[in-house]
């Protein structure tokens, strides 16, 4: 049995970031605070900080990605790292090697950190449990598991736009069942504080027993969404909009397609997220995603400050404010 | 060989004996219990004073990855294992690759596992052709070949009018089918038990109706042709109840539960440890309980190992992708003893459900001593705990979720048709 929080150290300090689960509110905040401190060197002219100058990031993904990929590669490159992009969808893996020596191969290139997307939930784990001491280990998503920096930045979204997380109320709308990005979230904002998680989907898109991770559940949009301060959209991927999880994704739209009259049962100020990519008309109508409430592209540039964080912190070099 | 094994505390749960008896052994046979017969002289004395003396342990499944899946393990060294842990008599269920669907490939087992001259091996011949759920075996010729029991591992053919001839066919010839209650599609891509633990680490589930739905038609389907059943490795609480209603109708209907199943839950997967991916899964503590309570009440016959070889390489991939089973011949009678103190039950009870139990599902005169019966003893400590470790098995197979933990129930001595099988050097 493997009972030690993998994530965390001998002085419990973030040594991986696997997930949200189970990370004390404090390091939650260092890393907001510390991406912070990052905002500016995103917005300045030259935009380098030589912190993690020699460093050799890698990031596998296993799963095809664009946009993940390309922040943490931005995220890194504004930290001066070398960055090193592997697609092993099309490369290692079907040549049959197995994800363990994948990654054995490239410590043996003097990696400083991996970046890993793979399909299978668990596989950033089983990557930071045979890695050698030293080498940090970033889930940029497994399987259905986790998504930890999505929802670390969302959680920097929601603080920017609300400064408090105590006194918010929160819907997740969506198919949770098979979503990685919807259970970070919870544990980010369950850790946080805040103090009321919805889930809201039918039926087929719910995991068993997810109220025990601290949510309310909701089937019907309406009642869910009366008088939230924050409404988190996930995306709805092609495979299951038809068959036996939805019937079509028209019917999705009509019943949980976040509408402007759907929205108008939120508090007037609140924000609509989406972690993209966004599929408009059916998770989305696009008169709310590019709507005054919508904080979808800050969601995008906070994104690079918040990985920038993350790895700043892994690799033991905590602030941008001195450089 | 003559051998007299005295001063042993022997326990024999078929015949509901427990106290101190000598057995002596002649001809590969028991001679006598208790009083030497006239005029006999031992070759070999074994002192078995403070250990248990019981009938050879009965397994009814334990995979040993031949033919095709040498890679995993191979018949020597899962043998090895075998009485190692006491197992004189095992089942070996047909998943092999090519499956045991034929009667060579039952008689070159039977062959290979003879010429080791170690355990009883008894292949459960394939029910349908490749296992694949469409067309019969040819189960006269299977059992002319070795196979006295019929099965289906894993989950039920998806056809059931080709399961209801199955069973009529078996039937017709007195042959008990050994059914895995487990729906294939309601399973799907599953690898966890649908609950909290798979919810919170995204890991795609198997509700328990997959294993409800599986019985209900099992039992109307048995119900029709009146087949013998015995469904193996049942996982939950509500399988369960539905096994003791049909038994209490009274339905030719057995059911037995791993090792795994009666210890663990899906709470030990923990951060992903992929040696408690299983199938069925390791479903709630509740479910747990209910196994525990269940052996006691009789609603379940027979505790197994679910012994699956696994090599190292097949374990170290992300949970779902990790190959199925943990290795369990050789903690069978620890983790029965276990169970057994655990639940303060006597220990001819608690060893029913490893010797005359099994035996009777498998319809086999064994698992109990009695003169002129075969010779298959186990002798062990049940005092001596040891600590599960890879060098610790025989087996080639050093994935389970118990690596680590100190068991009790030691075995000292394993005999085979009176032959000294198995001898651990004393610690």
């Amino acid at each position: 049995m493997i009972n030690r929080n993998p994530q965390l150290d001998a002085n419990r300090a973030l040594t991986h970031l696997l997930t949200t689960e189970g990370l004390p509110a404090a390091i939650l905040l260092q890393i907001l605070d510390t991406a912070e401190t990052f905002m500016g060197v995103t917005e300045r002219e030259v935009k380098k900080v030589p912190l993690l100058r020699g460093k050799s990031i890698f990031n596998l993904f296993f799963e095809p990605s664009t946009r993940t990929r390309t922040t943490f590669e931005i995220a890194a490159k504004r930290l001066s790292a070398d960055v090193i992009n592997l697609n092993i969808a099309v490369s290692a893996q079907s040549k049959g090697e197995t994800l363990l020596d994948t990654v054995n191969n490239l410590s043996a290139m003097h990696a400083d950190m991996f970046v890993v997307r793979h399909s299978q939930s668990g596989a950033a784990h089983l990557i930071a449990r045979h890695v050698q001491p030293g080498i940090h280990v970033i889930n940029a998503g497994d399987g259905r598991h986790a998504h930890p920096t999505q929802a670390l930045l969302d959680m920097f979204t929601i603080r920017h736009y609300k400064k408090e997380f105590h006194n918010l109320r929160v819907a997740i709308i969506g198919d949770i069942l098979h979503s990685r990005v919807a259970r970070s979230q919870i544990h980010a904002l369950t850790t946080l504080g805040v103090p009321e998680v919805r889930v809201i989907a039918p039926k087929t898109l719910l995991p068993r027993q997810v109220e025990r991770l601290g949510v309310r559940v909701y089937h019907d949009v309406r009642s869910g969404l009366q008088d939230v301060d924050v409404l988190m959209m996930l995306r709805l991927q092609k495979e299951r909009m038809q068959g036996a999880y939805l019937p079509s994704p028209e019917e999705y739209f009509k019943y949980y397609g976040l509408t402007p009259e759907k929205l108008a049962l939120a508090r007037p100020d609140a924000i609509v997220m989406h972690p993209g990519p966004m599929n408009r008309g059916v998770e989305i109508d696009s008169e709310v995603a590019d709507g005054h409430q919508s904080v979808i592209l800050p969601q995008v540039t906070y994104g690079i400050a918040v990985r920038m964080a993350v790895m700043a912190i892994l690799a033991g070099s905590q602030s941008g404010d001195s450089l | 060989m003559r051998i007299h094994i005295q001063n042993g505390r022997l326990i024999d749960p078929g015949n509901r004996v427990d106290a101190v008896r000598d057995i002596y052994i002649a001809d590969g046979r028991i001679q006598s219990i208790d009083a030497p017969p006239a005029g006999f002289h031992a070759d070999r004395v074994i002192d078995a004073s403070h250990l248990v003396v019981c009938p050879g342990l009965i397994d009814l499944s334990v995979r040993l990855r031949e033919p095709g899946l040498e890679y995993m393990a191979t018949l020597e060294s899962e043998m090895s294992a075998a009485v190692a842990g006491g197992v004189t008599r095992f089942a070996c269920p047909p998943d092999t690759d090519p499956p045991l669907d034929e009667p060579g490939l039952v008689e070159m087992l039977k062959h290979r596992a003879r010429n080791l001259n170690q355990a009883h091996v008894y292949p459960i011949g394939a029910l349908t052709q490749g296992l694949k759920g469409e067309h019969l075996t040819e189960m006269v010729e299977l059992n002319d070949a070795g196979c006295i029991v019929f099965g289906q591992p894993n989950a039920l053919p998806k056809n059931l009018r080709v399961l209801m001839q199955a069973m009529q066919y078996a039937a017709t010839f007195g042959f008990s089918v050994w059914l895995s209650p487990q729906d294939i599609h309601l399973a799907y891509d599953g690898v966890a038990h649908d609950g909290e633990v798979a919810t919170r680490l995204g890991l795609p589930a198997i509700p328990v109706c997959a294993e409800t739905i599986a019985i209900a038609n099992i039992v109307l389907l048995a119900k029709e042709t009146h087949v013998c059943i015995h469904l193996c490795r049942i996982s939950s609480a509500e399988g369960l109840a539905m096994v003791r209603a049909a038994k209490q109708q009274g339905l030719k209907i057995t059911c037995d539960v791993s090792i795994n199943h009666i210890h663990l839950s899906d709470m030990d997967i923990g951060y992903f440890d992929s040696n408690c991916h299983m199938i069925p899964p390791l479903r709630s503590s509740s479910d747990r309980d209910a196994l525990r309570a269940g052996l006691i009440d009789g609603a379940i016959d027979a505790i197994c190992s679910d012994h699956a070889p696994v090599d190292d390489d097949a374990k170290l991939l992300p949970f779902g992708q990790s190959e199925i089973g943990a290795t369990g011949v050789e903690l069978l009678l620890p983790l029965t003893l276990k169970w057994g103190f655990e639940m303060k039950r006597p220990l001819v009870e608690t060893l029913a459900a490893i010797t005359c139990k099994p035996a009777g599902i498998l319809g086999i005169n064994a698992g109990h001593l009695a003169p002129d019966t075969a010779a298959d003893i186990c002798i062990f400590d049940p005092e001596d705990y040891w600590k599960v470790t890879p060098s610790a098995l025989l087996s080639q197979g050093k994935n389970t979720p118990f690596l680590g933990m100190q068991l009790p129930g030691k075995v000292r001595y394993t005999l085979v048709n009176g032959n000294i099988v198995y001898e651990s050097s004393i610690s």
